[in-house]
């Protein structure tokens, strides 16, 4: 006969999670901000907001003077519109893993159990939603234990909802309409509105945010 | 009381050490032969108690640093010098008592001129205790000068000052190994002891390393260099192994290493005054573990912090070596509206585009394709003429029909269309 477990009677209740704002008070307001010591993860099609909502958070991560980093599975930051929508490049540590999801999760998984980080951002929406699938229930079940207790905030970006049961807080995100300007042989790209939903915990309510381009003032 | 430490047959890359073990117990050090080093004792007895603790802790601190030492405290430097040259292990020379102490050793520790040792011996002077004996005066007229000052010294009553020595700035150790080593982790091995005693040196001069330079002399005669700037001064030996070995398995050298030579470039040791309010950053010393592992992973030069580059050429920046600031400021709220971001696709997607009327109708890539329902551009950028990279470009943003905000270009030079990446 297996000795009997002994839980901690602190396990049974969840945590008390500290939030921290997003920098999107739409989102702030819905949500609560986004939880330190857990994860959160942004799902949605190319188009739907989700890197205007990352590099919204790194940057109100990096004005409270926190240290961010981005695991980039596919290299897809563009310093130039991140430096635009105000993150201190200087403040970020980019992790460029060239396509490779498994580079990805480990490198994610170095600096999570190194520590010190506020917030770090495993950006994983344009990898292809067959090799999201193979990733093992576990990784991610790792990376929330290495973050639980922690104050950094990890913050997940995937074309689909892939954590799981791990990630506190699911937020769907959705393209709602660009926003053109001009007469129709001269337009020009103003922005766009962005719609997003929190899926975990389940609300009924969305929020919209809209982002504007970087040459439209 | 002056003390003197004799390591007998020291090599000459490791009298450095030697010198950094006396500078350990005094500010006063010279360097009185290449295999001996006297220093000034004064104040010591407050610090060990006595002299002859002070002595085997010398003994000891030599021991951790790789050195076989003998250790003799005595009145006046040159007794301290004879008697360490003739007793092994420690020995304290009370004053007064010099003479006494000195008359059993041979005449070879005083290393006299070669004309004067060969007159002793005729003499059937062996011991230090026969040459005291003989006459200062007659000693004078027969040996002149120098054999007034070698019956001095073997009575024990030569008075002079130290000539203070320097510190080496850079630290250096070096192992000669007699069968070239192939293999990482025995050279890991080795690498780790040369590690252990620039940081018990460094620690000794309360000191810590700012640059590592690793050097491999090879079997097949190159040589094999490597050289790893920190971004502060690191004083752990376990890190600076963890950082030489991932180095070594990124670039490894090319045949067995016959020498192994370390050196460090000393710097002020760190002292950070973390605010209560601050948050929470990186360790420093962590950090560049955890940066150097990181490389490992995904490949030199994919990690860092991005900086721009100074031109107009579309997608230019550099990764630049991450580090944490060290005073940050007072955190602020962020005041600026959202902004779009786009998402770089590297390399560009070649794509295929129908044209109705010079601006793009149909977009095919992988993964984007689709009718154009709305168009904005061209925006022509071009620059770098005058070099092999000139780059002139027409970039178009579009949305699809099927969804989708994408930044798409014609390439002028090539004629060739492709998809920048997308509005997300």
């Amino acid at each position: 006969m297996a000795a009997p477990l002994l839980i901690p009677a602190a396990r049974l209740r969840p945590p008390l999670l500290d939030y921290a704002p997003a920098g999107l008070p739409a989102f702030d307001s819905l949500a609560g901000g986004l939880p330190r010591g857990a994860i959160t993860e942004i799902f949605g099609p190319p188009g739907s907001g989700r890197t205007s909502f990352l590099w919204t958070a790194l940057a109100t991560a990096a004005a409270r003077q926190e240290v961010c980093a981005l695991v980039d599975a596919t290299d897809a930051f563009d310093p130039d519109s991140a430096a635009q929508a105000g993150l201190p490049l200087h403040r970020l540590l980019w992790i460029r893993c060239g396509g490779d999801a498994e580079r990805a999760l480990k490198a994610a998984d170095r600096i999570v159990n190194d520590g010190g980080f506020g917030l770090i951002v495993l950006d994983l929406a344009d990898l292809p939603l067959r090799v999201l699938r193979r990733i093992p229930l576990v990784c991610w079940f790792r990376l929330r234990r290495a973050v639980e207790g922690t104050p950094t905030i990890l913050l997940v970006a995937t074309p689909q909802p892939v954590t799981g049961t791990c990630a506190s807080l699911v937020v769907e995100m959705q393209g709602a309409q660009a926003l053109w300007s001009g007469p129709p042989n001269a337009r020009l790209l103003r922005g766009g509105v962005f719609q997003l939903r929190p899926r975990k915990p389940v609300h009924q309510q969305t929020a919209s945010f809209s982002a504007r381009a970087q040459w439209a003032r | 009381m002056f003390a003197c430490l004799h390591v007998p047959g020291l090599p000459s890359f490791r009298q450095s050490v030697l010198l950094d073990c006396a500078a350990a117990f005094s500010p006063v050090i010279e360097q009185t032969a290449p295999d001996a080093v006297t220093l000034a004792l004064d104040g010591c007895t407050r610090l060990f108690g006595s002299l002859e603790r002070a002595a085997r802790r010398m003994a000891e601190h030599a021991a951790s640093l790789g050195l076989e030492a003998r250790v003799a405290v005595a009145a006046n430097p040159d007794t301290a010098l004879l008697a360490a040259r003739g007793y092994p292990g420690t020995l304290v020379i009370p004053q007064g008592r010099e003479a006494e102490f000195l008359a059993p050793l041979p005449v070879e520790v005083l290393q006299p001129p070669a004309e004067i040792a060969f007159k002793l011996a005729l003499w059937g002077v062996r011991t230090l205790g026969e040459l005291a004996a003989l006459p200062e005066k007659g000693l004078a007229e027969r040996l002149g000068e120098e054999g007034v000052r070698l019956h001095k010294l073997a009575r024990g009553t030569f008075w002079r000052s130290l000539t203070p020595a320097t510190l080496p700035e850079r630290l250096e150790e070096s192992i000669e190994l007699e069968h070239p080593v192939a293999l990482l982790e025995p050279l890991l091995f080795l690498v780790a002891q040369l590690i252990q005693r620039i940081c018990e040196r460094l620690k000794a001069r309360a000191l810590a390393a700012i640059e590592l330079a690793l050097e491999l002399e090879l079997e097949d005669g190159g040589k094999h260099e490597r050289r790893h700037r920190l971004p502060v001064p690191m004083l752990s030996a376990r890190s600076f192994l963890k950082l030489l070995q991932l180095d070594l398995e990124a670039h490894p050298p090319q045949a067995p290493v016959c020498r192994i030579r370390l050196c460090a470039e000393p710097a002020a040791s760190r002292s950070v005054q973390h605010g209560l309010f601050v948050p929470r950053q990186p360790e420093a010393e962590k950090l560049e573990l955890t940066l150097a592992r990181l490389s490992a992973l995904v490949g030199e030069g994919r990690v860092g912090a991005p900086e721009p580059l100074d031109t107009h050429r579309p997608d230019a920046f550099r990764l630049k070596r991450f580090t944490v600031e060290e005073a940050p400021g007072p955190a602020t709220t962020r005041g600026e509206p959202v902004m779009l971001a786009l998402r770089r696709f590297r390399p560009p997607r070649p794509a295929r585009v129908e044209e109705r009327g010079g601006r793009p109708h149909v977009v095919m890539a992988q993964g984007v394709h689709g009718r154009v329902v709305e168009v904005a551009g061209p925006w022509r950028i071009s620059g770098d003429w005058w070099s092999p990279q000139a780059y002139c470009r027409e970039e178009f943003d579009v949305a699809l029909a099927g969804g989708g905000l994408y930044r798409i270009y014609r390439d002028c030079l090539s004629g060739g269309w492709y998809v920048a990446g997308s509005y997300d």
